[in-house]
């Protein structure tokens, strides 16, 4: 009855084309688009997804479990497969290193905490921590540096992206003694990976609508080298007519940085560049504790907080920061489609923050991790009235 | 059941031979290349990656004219609501305009994502014989040399002719659609059409390939030597020339004049066709109404580098903008295609199959096919589908 009617509709629709007819046909389809909106429920709830889960040393694992806590009174649909993997507290091997790449294969998601590396040299030059990111070919390394609003700092409503090359550069691990006393490290640059990570940071800056990338070098120095990554970078930037490109010197970046950092934008650098700028710019936006990271390869993605420390002092002292974890976590979702839970994470520790009643040592407040966890589930049900 | 495995193989047929290379790539009209900033740096030799990190694609969205903004805001609906990891840059191409500019664009930003979905830009008659068709220049700019699309009846789509099981293999960048004319005399135009062995070898070779690749017996090249007994023989030459590597593949040939009759008369005995451009046009035209019409079929169109997938018969269809009624299933089973390009095909064969469910059982058509539905019931019947079928996640 109704399709007959809905028919009769249709030919009515054919035999009248004016503006008020068209109109009315259009609703339900905008009504349909309009279930793209963040409010909609999640698609496919019905579905779980596995993400691989690496705690890491130090504070690591106390992370972990706020990111845990909160996922499960927010009913988010992630289940996570643990993985222990520590230099230092000797539970790496070969086998953990296996496992841990083989769920990665399926999962495709990580969330990671740091793993330490000690200082002193015993026969391995490459830590975990890098044999992982070049086994997964973890090539960018994403750190968006946003001002928390109800934080304030010496510069607020910061607002920019610095993206590192982190597989090749300094961090090859190759070095050796040619001469006695004498000692070479050799940092590598590659057209491949420079094109890369270029094409990475124009790739990101179209998708968040972005309008500026900046390439930071030391080419005065290093004309082979880093001069490479610039005509590399400026090589890619030609396919992005309508993204400003520019480059300046990584000295010049820092002293720029805490002057006036709101010149930046996308920052693109290879890899220990990118390591200095990732925590200088936390550092002006309230430190380690509050800025997320993420890491990716063309196949994989691995989300940890922006300036990797294990912040091993404050163990089971719980007064650990989780909010850049937290933070993390929701890009995290993000990532997997899960844009209302997403949404829901980070709205909620956005709202703690700015509320300013439960705040952590490294923020100045009193208020322990539990503390700073529990008012964060408190606040996931919280709609704001429209 | 069978006609649904049968169309599921289609999946198989999406994976061009990337980056393997057949003859020279030799481009023939690269009119417009970056011509922003200094030219020429980057060449087809060191074409960076795709832009593909942490598992998710992003692809380049030409919304077009017509009825296809409204068809790619559903196939975007229907995508986030399957958790596909495709993210969308929409470029938007402004029909109207006389230069250059947003086209160039739209080229840009295929040449970074590698892989865009397309709706049909419109082509305005009326404005000044300078400006080339936007969709032509699309293709010859990226070398989009290989045009396929598979025709195949629905079971659940009422056709004069039943088990229609064809592949279309179109010549996309030269041809009759060279835009070369000239007034030579006044009152005397000249048309160029332009064959080049190079193209056609390469056009030839893929036909074959992919028939191989198929499980296809029979490749038929479509001409019209005599009359054009240079220009087309060339192809027919080329043709034979690469059949003669294919020993497990028939070849035959068959003027485009007695291709037609012969479709609507007796369709069952094509199997694979390759042909020119123009009369690729026409037959697949003529295909896809076999078949049940332009809102059926989907298309691709891949070159060495980049792919863009759009319907088959490229079709505006300005009559039913934004009246809901347009038929989705086309755009839907390209971006199946889409999807099959970027090896996502747990994804791809989840949607094709709802999409065909909806076809061939629910039955829900749109007035195109004699039905009575809407464009969103349809789009909402396949999300129910698609969301009946469970846990995908768990699966991959």
């Amino acid at each position: 009855m109704a399709a007959s009617l809905r028919g009769s509709l249709v030919t009515l629709a054919k035999s009248l084309s004016g503006p008020r007819w068209q109109q009315l046909a259009s609703r339900p389809l905008s009504l349909s688009t309009g279930l793209c909106g963040v409010e909609s429920p999640p698609a496919r709830a019905d579905a779980t997804f596995k993400v691989t889960m690496v705690p890491g040393d130090g504070v690591g694992p106390e992370l972990m479990t706020a990111v845990k806590e909160v996922f499960k009174a927010g009913d988010v649909p992630v289940e996570f497969e643990e993985f222990h993997l520590s230099e230092v507290q000797n539970m790496a091997s070969e086998e953990k290193l296996e496992q841990v790449l083989k769920s990665m294969k399926n999962n495709k998601v990580a969330m990671k905490g740091k793993i330490h590396t000690p200082m002193e040299f015993k026969g391995e030059l490459a830590s975990y921590e890098m044999r992982l990111r070049r086994k997964l070919d973890l090539f960018a390394n994403v750190v968006h540096v946003n001002s928390l609003p109800g934080y304030s700092t010496r510069h607020n409503n910061l607002d920019l992206v610095i993206i590192r090359e982190q597989t090749e550069g300094e961090y090859s691990s190759l070095e050796h003694e040619s001469v006695s006393g004498v000692i070479e490290c050799l940092k590598i640059i590659t057209r491949e990976k420079s094109r890369r990570i270029a094409k990475f940071a124009f790739d990101y800056a179209t998708k968040k609508g972005r309008n500026k990338v900046t390439a930071v070098h030391k080419a005065n120095i290093m004309k082979l080298g880093d001069g490479l990554f610039l005509q590399s970078c400026a090589e890619v930037a030609q396919l992005y007519p309508k993204i400003k490109y520019e480059n300046i010197i990584i000295d010049n970046c820092c002293m720029q940085l805490v002057q006036n950092p709101y010149q930046f934008d996308v920052l693109v650098m290879p890899n220990l560049y990118g390591n200095i700028i990732d925590n200088l710019a936390a550092g002006l936006v309230g430190g380690a504790g509050v800025v997320p990271g993420e890491s990716y390869s063309a196949e994989y993605a691995v989300f940890e907080t922006g300036a990797r420390h294990p912040f091993a002092q404050a163990v089971g002292r719980n007064i650990a920061n989780p909010t850049a974890m937290l933070l993390s976590a929701a890009n995290m979702l993000r990532h997997l489609n899960l844009e209302y839970h997403s949404q829901m994470v980070s709205d909620a520790v956005k709202r703690v923050i700015k509320q300013g009643k439960v705040r952590t040592r490294d923020l100045g407040g009193y208020c322990t991790t539990g503390d700073f966890v529990h008012a964060v589930v408190d606040n996931l049900r919280h709609r704001p009235i429209l | 059941m069978a006609a649904h495995s049968a169309v599921l193989s289609m999946s198989k047929i999406m994976n061009p031979f990337w980056g393997r290379r057949i003859g020279n790539t030799i481009k023939v009209f690269q009119t417009a290349v970056i011509s922003q900033r200094n030219k020429g740096s980057l060449t087809s030799e060191n074409i960076p990656p795709p832009a593909k990190y942490g598992g998710r694609h992003t692809v380049t969205l030409i919304p077009g004219d017509g009825i296809g903004p409204e068809l790619l805001s559903h196939v975007r609906e229907v995508f986030r609501f399957s958790c596909v990891p495709v993210d969308f840059e929409v470029v938007h191409v402004n029909s109207a305009e006389e230069t250059e500019n947003d086209i160039n664009n739209a080229i840009t930003a295929i040449r970074r994502n590698g892989v865009a979905l397309k709706g049909n830009i419109e082509t305005n008659h009326s404005m000044a014989p300078s400006v080339k068709s936007r969709n032509n220049l699309l293709r010859t700019s990226l070398d989009l040399f290989a045009n396929v699309m598979h025709c195949q009846s629905l079971p659940g789509v009422q056709t004069r002719h039943k088990n229609i099981d064809i592949m279309i293999i179109r010549e996309n960048t030269e041809g009759e659609y060279s835009s070369l004319e000239h007034e030579s005399v006044s009152g005397v135009v000249e048309s160029l059409k332009i064959i080049t062995r190079n193209n056609s070898l390469r056009i030839a070779e893929y036909a074959f390939k992919l028939a191989r690749e198929k499980g296809r017996q029979r490749v038929t090249a479509v001409h019209k030597a005599n009359i054009m007994k240079l220009g087309d023989g060339l192809f027919l030459q080329c043709c034979r020339e690469v059949a003669s590597g294919y020993p497990d593949i028939t070849f035959d040939s068959m003027i485009v004049d007695n291709t037609t009759m012969q479709l609507v008369s007796k369709p069952h005995q094509f199997d694979v066709m390759v042909m020119p451009n123009l009369y690729g046009n026409v037959v697949s035209n003529v295909c896809a109404g076999l078949v049940g019409g332009p809102g059926l079929v989907p298309g691709a169109n891949y070159g060495r580098d980049y792919a863009v997938f759009e319907t088959a018969t490229r079709n505006t269809g300005k009559s039913i903008a934004n009246r809901n009624i347009a038929n989705p299933t086309a755009m839907l089973l390209a971006s199946c295609m889409m999807l099959d390009h970027l090896k996502l095909y747990d994804y791809a064969s989840l949607i094709r199959n709802a999409v065909l469910t909806t076809m061939n059982e629910t039955r829900l058509h749109t007035a195109d096919i004699g039905g009575q539905g809407t464009t969103s019931e349809v789009v909402q019947s396949v999300m129910r589908i698609i969301q009946s079928k469970g846990q995908l996640t768990a699966e991959l």
